[in-house]
C-alpha cells in the first residue's frame, strides 16, 4: 500500500511530441467561445455560470484539445476579452496551472508564473478587483501558489544536473519564489482582507461570512476576503513544509474546526486543512487532537467521495485519503485511543493497516521500519527554503528537509518504545507492586520507575496555552511501592442518544401522520 | 540573496524605522516574515536569558529566519534558544526548535550534548541527566535558572505519577540531597501542600498535592453533560 517517498507528485515529466506542432498564437473556436463567455459571466458576476465554466468547460477543453500541449498564449486571447488586465492575469494563472499539471514547466516558465502571481495578488491587494469568483477557483489559486513554491524549492534543490543556463537564470531571478515573498504575500492577503476581524465579528453576529459561504450579495467582491481566508490555510501548509508546526497551527487559529466553515465549502481546502492540522498535531505529540480530526474527515470522505468522482480533484482526494489513514495508523499505534474512531473508519483502517499496526506495537527493528515507511508515504513534501550554494561541487539537497523530519520523528518513536510493554501489563492488573512489574518486564526497579514516568510524560500533551491533558487509554498512579491502575471507561453519552431518539421519533410520527388511511 | 524583499505584496513597514517604537513581541506579531528583525530577535534571546523570561514565538521566528538564510546563523544564539527550550519542559519546545535546525548544525558537539540532555529528560532518566549536565556546565551556566526549571519539570512528572513518593526517588530526580533537600521539602511543605509522612525511617514518603492525574477520581466527568445548543434544537419538537 505505502509507496516510497516520491518527490514528483505524479506530474508528467516530458512534454509530448505534439508540442512541436503547438502554435501558441492559434486560438481555436472553442477557446474563443470559452474566453468570451467566461469574460462575460465574470463581468456580470454570474457566479454559477463562472463555476460551471471553470469546473467543467475548462476541464473538458483541456482533455479534448490540450492534453499534452499548453493552452493558447494570453496575448492570443487578449483581443477577445477587451485586453482586460485582470482577466488576462486570471487566464494566465489557469494557463500555468494546466501546464504544471500536464507538462513539465521549464525554469523560465516557473519564473513567469511567479511574476504572474505577483501581478495578480497585487491587483487584489490594492482592492481594484470587483469580481465575484467561485470559492473553488479562489482556493485553487492559493493551493496552486503554495504547490508551485514547493515544486520550485524541490526543483532548485536538485543542483547536480543543472545546466549553466539554468544556474545563470537562478542567480539572475533570485527573487522568484523567494520564501519571504511567498510568506509575505499570504500574510498580506490575510491582513488586507481583515478576515481575522471579520471572523471575530461574525461570532458576535455583527458580520456575515460563513453563512454566505464568503460570497457578497450586496454587490461587493468576495475575492480579497476569501483569498485572505484561504491564505490562512496556505500559511499552515507552508509552515508544515518548513517543519514549523507550532507557527502553522497558530496561523489556523482564527478558523474554528469544530464547526462548518468556508474551509469545508471546497473539498480540497477541507482536506488540506485537516491533513496539515492533523500532521502538525502528530508532530507535537497531541495525538488525540490528530486522531479526532482524522476520524472526522475520513468518515466525511467515505460518505461523500462518490459525488467527487468526476471532479478533477478526485485523484488527489483519494491520495490524501490514503495518506491520512497512514497517519491515523501511526497516531493510534502511539496512542491507542481506538474508541475515538468511528466504526466505518476503524474497519477501513483495519483493512488497510490492521496487520501493520499489530507489528508496530512491538517496537522492534521491523516496527521502526514500518513507522519509517508510513511516515515517508504520508508526510508533506518538506522543503529547504534557502537558496543553494552555487559553488562547486554542486550537490543535491532536496531530501535534506525530509530526512531531518523523519529522523526526529523516529527518535520520538524510539523514546516511546518501552511504553507499549508497560501498557500490556497495566491492562490486566488493578494493582501491582513495583517489584513484581519490574520482574515481568525484566528490568530493575530504577529502570521501571523511569519507564513509568516516561509513560506519564508522553501520554500527557501540553497545548499551546500550557494546559496539560491526558491522552492515556490506561492510566495509573503510584502510592509508594504500589501501582494502582485505572482503565478509562468509555463514557456513555446517554444525553446525545436520547436527543437523537427524540428527533427520530418525531420524524416517524410526522411520516405516520402523512399516511392517509382509506 | 533574498535579503531585500521583492517589490510585490510585502509589508511596507520595515523594522529599521519601526524598531524604535515597537517591542520585539509586537514585531513578531505584525511582521514575522521580515529579515530585518533578525538582530532584534537575537538581542531578545539574550534578554530572555538575562531576565529569566521566555518567548517561544519569537525564538521560533528567529530560527525560521536562520533557516531562510543559514549564512546569518549564530550557533551561540541557537544554543541559548535550545537551553531555554529544555527549561520549558514538559512542553515540546525543544523538538519544535530541532525541527527547524539543519542536520549538519545539529552535528556540532554542543548541540549533540543538548540533544542527549533532552533525551534523558524525555525518558525521565534524571540521574543520567544530572551527571551529563554536570559535565556540560559551560553550556548551561550561562543561562540562569536552568537547574530550578529542570527541577520544576521533574516535580511535574513526579506529581503526574505519584500520590506518595519516596524521598530517595525525589532526591534523585531533582539532584538535591541531605540538608538542602530538607530545606527544599520544607519550603514545598509550607508553599505547595507537600506532606511528609512520619514513621518511615529509612526513606520517608512525601505526599504530593492531589491533581486529576495522580487522583483520577478528581477528574471532572464532563461526558455526561449535554451542551445547551443541543437541547435547544429539540425545543420546537417538545413544544
Amino acid at each position: 500500500m505505502a509507496m516510497p517517498y516520491d518527490y514528483e507528485d505524479g506530474h508528467q515529466q516530458q512534454s509530448g511530441p505534439d508540442s512541436l506542432s503547438y502554435d501558441p498564437s492559434f486560438v481555436p473556436d472553442p477557446v474563443k467561445s470559452f474566453v468570451v463567455h467566461l469574460y462575460r459571466h465574470i463581468r456580470e458576476k454570474n457566479v454559477y455560470e463562472i463555476h460551471q465554466m471553470y469546473e467543467n468547460s475548462f476541464q473538458t477543453l483541456s482533455e479534448r484539445m490540450f492534453k499534452d500541449v499548453p493552452w493558447p498564449s494570453v496575448d492570443a486571447v487578449a483581443p477577445f476579452v477587451d485586453n482586460d488586465h485582470v482577466f488576462c492575469l486570471l487566464y494566465r494563472e489557469m494557463w500555468f496551472r494546466h501546464l504544471y499539471a500536464r507538462l513539465s514547466p521549464t525554469l523560465k516558465q516557473r519564473i513567469d508564473s511567479w511574476d504572474n502571481y505577483c501581478s495578480l495578488f497585487q491587483v487584489v491587494l490594492h482592492g481594484v478587483v470587483n469580481m465575484q469568483l467561485p470559492n473553488q477557483w479562489l482556493w485553487d489559486m492559493v493551493d496552486e501558489f503554495v504547490y508551485q513554491f514547493q515544486s520550485f524549492c524541490q526543483y532548485r534543490a536538485k543542483m547536480k544536473n543543472k545546466t549553466e543556463q539554468e544556474i545563470a537564470l537562478l542567480k539572475q531571478f533570485d527573487q522568484a519564489w523567494n520564501v519571504y515573498g511567498v510568506l509575505n504575500f499570504l500574510q498580506a492577503l490575510v491582513e488586507k482582507s481583515m478576515i481575522i476581524q471579520i471572523l471575530e465579528q461574525e461570532k458576535e453576529g455583527l458580520e456575515q461570512f460563513t453563512a454566505t459561504d464568503g460570497y457578497d450579495y450586496n454587490g461587493g467582491s468576495n475575492v480579497l476576503k476569501v483569498l485572505g481566508y484561504f491564505s490562512m490555510i496556505g500559511l499552515l501548509r507552508v509552515h508544515c513544509l518548513l517543519g514549523d508546526y507550532h507557527t502553522g497551527l497558530k496561523c489556523l487559529l482564527p478558523i474554528d474546526l469544530s464547526q462548518q466553515g468556508v474551509y469545508t465549502s471546497v473539498i480540497g481546502s477541507h482536506i488540506a486543512t485537516i491533513y496539515h492540522y492533523g500532521f502538525a498535531n502528530l508532530m507535537l505529540r497531541r495525538y488525540v487532537d490528530a486522531i479526532r480530526e482524522f476520524n472526522k474527515i475520513l468518515l466525511y470522505i467515505y460518505k461523500t467521495k462518490q459525488y467527487h468522482q468526476k471532479s478533477p480533484q478526485y485523484e488527489q482526494i483519494l491520495k490524501k485519503n490514503e495518506q491520512m489513514y497512514a497517519l491515523l495508523a501511526i497516531s493510534l499505534s502511539l496512542c491507542p485511543q481506538v474508541k475515538l474512531v468511528e466504526e466505518t473508519v476503524n474497519s477501513q483502517l483495519r483493512e488497510k493497516y490492521g496487520e501493520k499496526m499489530l507489528r508496530m506495537q512491538r517496537f522492534d527493528d521491523e516496527a521502526f521500519a514500518l513507522y519509517d515507511e508510513l511516515f515517508s508515504y504520508a508526510c508533506p513534501k518538506f522543503i529547504t527554503p534557502s537558496a543553494p550554494s552555487f559553488e562547486d561541487p554542486l550537490v543535491n539537497y532536496n531530501q535534506d528537509a525530509y530526512r531531518l523530519q523523519l529522523k526526529l520523528f523516529l527518535y520520538e518513536v524510539k523514546q516511546q518504545q518501552l511504553l507499549s510493554g508497560v501498557r500490556t501489563f497495566l491492562k490486566v492488573y488493578s494493582t501491582i507492586s513495583m517489584g513484581k512489574l519490574a520482574t515481568y518486564l525484566e528490568v530493575d526497579e530504577p529502570t521501571l520507575r523511569t519507564i513509568l514516568l516516561t509513560y506519564k510524560h508522553k501520554t500527557h500533551a501540553v497545548d499551546s496555552d500550557g494546559k496539560i491533558s491526558s491522552n492515556a487509554d490506561v492510566d495509573f498512579y503510584v502510592d509508594d511501592d504500589m501501582i494502582h491502575v485505572i482503565e478509562s471507561k468509555p463514557a456513555k453519552r446517554y444525553g446525545d442518544y436520547f436527543l437523537r431518539q427524540i428527533v427520530k421519533l418525531e420524524g416517524v410520527m410526522t411520516d405516520v401522520d402523512r399516511v392517509k388511511l382509506e | 540573496m533574498g535579503r531585500e524583499i521583492s517589490s510585490g505584496g510585502q509589508k511596507s513597514s520595515s523594522s529599521s524605522s519601526a524598531g524604535m517604537s515597537y517591542t520585539v513581541e509586537q514585531l513578531v506579531a505584525v511582521n514575522p516574515y521580515n529579515p530585518d528583525i533578525l538582530p532584534d530577535l537575537e538581542n531578545f534571546v539574550n534578554e530572555q536569558v538575562s531576565s529569566q523570561t521566555y518567548n517561544l514565538d519569537a525564538n521560533l521566528c528567529l530560527l525560521r529566519l536562520y533557516q531562510f538564510e543559514p549564512e546569518r546563523m549564530s550557533t551561540q544564539i541557537v544554543a541559548r534558544i535550545l537551553v531555554k527550550a529544555l527549561m520549558a519542559m514538559p512542553a515540546p519546545d525543544f523538538s519544535l526548535c530541532l525541527f527547524l535546525i539543519p542536520e549538519r548544525v545539529q552535528m556540532e558537539e554542543q548541540f549533540k550534548t543538548l540533544i542527549v540532555l533532552s533525551h534523558y529528560l524525555e525518558t525521565a532518566r534524571f540521574r543520567q541527566f544530572w551527571d551529563e549536565a554536570a559535565k556540560s556546565r559551560h553550556l548551561l551556566e550561562v543561562v540562569p535558572g536552568f537547574e530550578q526549571a529542570i527541577q520544576a519539570y521533574a516535580i511535574h512528572v513526579l506529581s503526574l505519577t505519584y500520590q506518595k513518593v519516596p524521598r530517595s526517588v525525589l532526591a534523585e530526580a531533582i539532584n538535591i540531597e541531605g540538608l538542602s533537600l530538607d530545606k527544599f521539602v520544607e519550603h514545598h511543605t509550607a508553599n505547595s501542600g507537600w506532606v511528609v509522612e512520619k514513621g518511615h525511617v529509612k526513606s520517608p514518603l512525601i505526599t504530593l498535592p492531589s491533581n486529576e492525574f495522580n487522583r483520577p477520581e478528581l477528574k471532572k466527568n464532563t461526558a455526561d453533560g449535554v451542551p445547551f445548543e443541543h437541547v435547544a434544537r429539540i425545543f420546537p419538537i417538545l413544544g
